[in-house]
């Protein structure tokens, strides 16, 4: 048997294995036997790392040395909601040395949630031969000088690197200058996608121009809110085969010139299937975009601050509509237009135009997802705020759609009942778990006893990713999901009276997953040292503003705990406010 | 809804019912009531201990009778920053309400336009339009001399009937105190650009 599995050449082998591009298996190739670990890790192009602690980047480059692209993801989820201070880590840098070092072709970079410097722009803009995407998704820590750097170097002579992607996703970027536009070269035009939809300044729009006008390739251009709506039919006229617009903001004085103008250039753009922007928008200028819409696959309408009619209006025509996002404005009365019309949906995003006020400001109820639920067969992912639901409307949800994979819930008020039975929604989340069983991930919110999280840890069989916040009676309930759920990878929970015993006793667990976050819990600073200790694959951070833990007493509940597996060891960049504890049972501060 | 439809029904004693309350504090018990029903999770003791008040406050708060003033708790709702930015309405209240229209003259040109100051952030995006509006470009505006660079300057008639240089004064100060716009060319012009 043996000879037989070494008969093959290694060519051969190689070439077999570049069929199988999934990560977890070529993991499972490289178990086979100690030649097919050593042809899987040299022809292994792409890498991704869930979390930038988990792994040094040399053991990276030791195991895999000719990676193409990497993907890396830095902060926990919370970030994005401010919960993790400023200064707590994800920095890229030295992934980027390492691999500036090791990895000359090195063609993709994508970051998640990470802090890149300006110098690291300049480092990846001059280091790798062959480079052609950078995703900087939620990221921060750089300014419009960076991406000069980028842009002038996208091209060279000397190698043949050819930028290919830029796309500045949601980051947080100092606006210096929009100037840096004009570093791309006269005689670059490879460009095929750029976002700079985050940006707050106003690029150089002539540089802008000659750019989408040079580069035939062009198939994503998302503009940011500083791009005017008089100039968007000059660009698009330039790029007839653009496949994603995001418009700049979307409002201008009502002047036909300009509007026909701006129609006529959209229907130009027979291959344009995703729109998004739509800043300011002023309704008289959305029928430009009606010629279109009926090839429209994707919709985002989050920042649209537009009302319903107008909204029924436009979706109405959208019948190939996978994916919609859109603000609450379009009300319950607008989604039964969108079951009606959409059925094709995917995916739908309702975000709230008003999170902070204390009533309702529009008829958006859970009837709206009701509808949907009804309405769209393929409905598979889902992200709402409201500010009522219902065990009933729950249950009606998750029988009419048990292909959900992604169901996430917001109830503006934390603690919000049943509004019409008083209860609180465990059943009705129980439902869900338990009618839908590929559920990957989970948002749970209202009023919630630690039954629903026996519900989830009995029926969540495939869940892997579980956000839950004021819920819960006692560690029973952080122990039904700790034990139940097996396929659990990302558990973060806030405001909820999980304590020590629940996490003592699932602590094998927790090397099972990426990650667990408990922020304005009650898990006392002994209960993480015990864990830090017994634990050594595990890092236990405890992030406390308030100042050293030890100065109070130990039965005082930490503010913060992130929880995560690693081979790395202690990290060395860590901040004041982060303590670990390491198994020699000193605390260690950083 | 319901309690409400109750009350019609009945013969109203709830109106004659002697009662130790304020006037018109009907719903502010049933707000109570339905408040502290909402409010059913137990408080852990230690946090009470330690002084950790934050989760302790957004309950105490909600269990008040008063109209609650709520204390905003921290990443909640669960919304991206830059979605909160983008709520904010860029246009300002006073154009919300109605349109600030002003008459918008060009020497030479044949008919008179109008616009709306209230779509402008400010200056810039002002001037831009006046420049697409009718073909021309105005020059750099400077607080000494005015506008260089170009044979034409934009002027407004403010509330005392005076033509007064487009730029010296805020944005906000120029929207409530232009009544009409006019963009001089030539000789007029120069003569107002230059620092008398």
């Amino acid at each position: 048997m043996q000879r037989m599995a070494c008969s093959f050449p290694d060519e051969v082998l190689e070439h077999v294995f570049s069929f199988v591009q999934c990560d977890n298996d070529r993991n499972a190739i490289s178990t086979v036997c100690k030649s097919w670990y050593k042809i899987e890790r040299w022809s292994r192009r792409r890498v991704f790392v869930g979390n930038c602690y988990a792994i040094s980047p040399d053991m990276v480059i030791r195991r895999f040395p000719d990676v193409r692209s990497i993907e890396l993801k830095g902060k926990p989820h919370f970030a994005d909601f401010n919960l993790v201070p400023d200064g707590w880590g994800g920095y890229v840098a030295p992934w980027i040395s390492a691999m500036a070092a090791a990895y000359p072709w090195l063609e993709e970079i994508r970051l998640k949630r990470m802090v890149i410097t300006d110098e690291n722009l300049e480092l990846i803009s001059k280091s790798f031969k062959n480079f052609k995407v950078l995703v900087l998704s939620s990221c921060e820590g750089f300014s419009t000088d960076g991406l000069a750097a980028i842009a002038a170097n996208c091209r060279s002579y000397l190698h043949c690197r050819n930028l290919r992607e830029l796309d500045l996703r949601e980051s947080e970027v100092e606006d210096l200058s929009g100037h840096w536009l004009k570093h791309f070269p006269d005689d670059y035009t490879s460009l095929v996608s750029l976002n700079i939809a985050c940006l707050g300044c106003e690029v150089s729009f002539s540089a802008l121009e000659r750019l989408v006008g040079r580069c035939p390739n062009l198939r994503t251009l998302r503009l940011n809110r500083a791009v005017p709506l008089d100039k968007l039919a000059n660009l698009l006229r330039r790029a007839p085969q653009l496949v994603e617009l995001g418009t700049g903001a979307y409002s201008s004085e009502l002047r036909p010139d300009v509007f026909s103008n701006l129609s006529g250039a959209f229907s130009g753009c027979k291959e344009l299937k995703s729109l998004s922007g739509f800043w300011d928008v002023v309704p008289g200028y959305l029928p430009a975009v009606y010629p279109i819409c009926c090839r429209l696959t994707t919709l985002n309408l989050s920042y649209a601050t537009i009302q319903s009619p107008d909204l029924i209006k436009l979706v109405g025509q959208c019948q190939n509509l996978q994916r919609l996002w859109v603000l609450d404005y379009i009300e319950d009365a607008g989604l039964d237009a969108v079951a009606a019309s959409c059925k094709d949906l995917r995916e739908l995003r309702v975000f709230p135009s008003d999170p902070y006020g204390p009533e309702p400001n529009v008829p958006l109820t859970e009837q709206g997802l009701v509808s949907i639920s009804e309405g769209c067969s393929k409905l598979q992912s889902v992200l709402y705020f409201c500010r009522q639901m219902s065990n009933a409307a729950l249950m009606t949800i998750a029988r009419n759609r048990p292909n959900m994979t992604r169901f996430r819930l917001c109830i503006i008020e934390p603690g919000t009942p049943d509004y019409l039975t008083l209860q609180p929604l465990d059943v009705g989340f129980g439902a869900i778990v338990e009618h839908c069983k590929d559920l990957q991930r989970l948002s749970l919110s209202g009023l919630l006893t630690d039954l629903v999280f026996e519900y989830i840890g009995t029926y969540a069989k495939k869940l892997e990713m579980l956000s839950v916040a004021f819920a819960g009676e006692s560690d029973l309930g952080l122990h039904h999901v700790l034990s139940g759920c097996e396929k659990l990878r990302k558990l973060e929970i806030r405001d909820c009276p999980f304590g020590d015993k629940a996490l003592l006793a699932n602590a094998a667990k927790l090397e099972t997953m990426r990650s667990l976050w408990m922020s304005s819990c009650s898990v006392t600073f002994g209960a993480c040292k015990l864990l830090g200790q017994k634990m050594p694959r595990l890092n236990v951070e405890v992030i406390d503003e308030r100042g050293t833990p030890d100065s109070r007493p130990e039965s005082c509940p930490i503010d913060k705990l992130y929880i995560y597996r690693t081979v790395a060891g202690s990290r060395f960049d860590m901040p004041g406010f982060v303590w670990t504890i390491d198994e020699d049972s000193a605390m260690r501060l950083s | 809804m319901e309690s409400k439809v109750a009350y019609d029904n009945d013969l109203n004693l709830k109106a004659t019912e002697l009662r130790l309350g304020l006037p018109g504090t009907d719903d502010r018990e049933e707000q109570t009531l339905f408040s502290a029903r909402n409010n059913k999770r137990p408080l852990p003791d230690t946090s009470k201990e330690c002084g950790s008040k934050k989760k302790s406050d957004a309950q105490h708060v909600d269990n008040e009778t008063a109209p609650p003033t709520k204390a905003q708790i921290v990443g909640w709702p669960p919304i991206r920053s830059y979605r909160k930015n983008n709520l904010q309405p860029k246009k300002s209240d006073q154009a919300e309400v109605a349109g600030i229209y002003v008459k918008v003259s060009m020497d030479g040109a044949p008919y008179l336009r109008k616009i709306d100051l209230g779509i402008y952030q400010g200056y810039p995006e002002l001037l831009k339009a006046l420049e697409s509006m009718f073909k021309f470009t105005i020059g750099e505006y400077s607080e000494r001399e005015g506008y260089k660079g170009s044979e034409y300057a934009p002027t407004y008639e403010d509330k005392d009937g005076d033509w007064m240089l487009v730029g010296d004064v805020p944005w906000d100060m120029f929207m409530s105190s232009c009544k009409r716009l006019r963009i001089m060319k030539g000789s007029e012009a120069r003569g107002l650009g230059c620092g008398v």
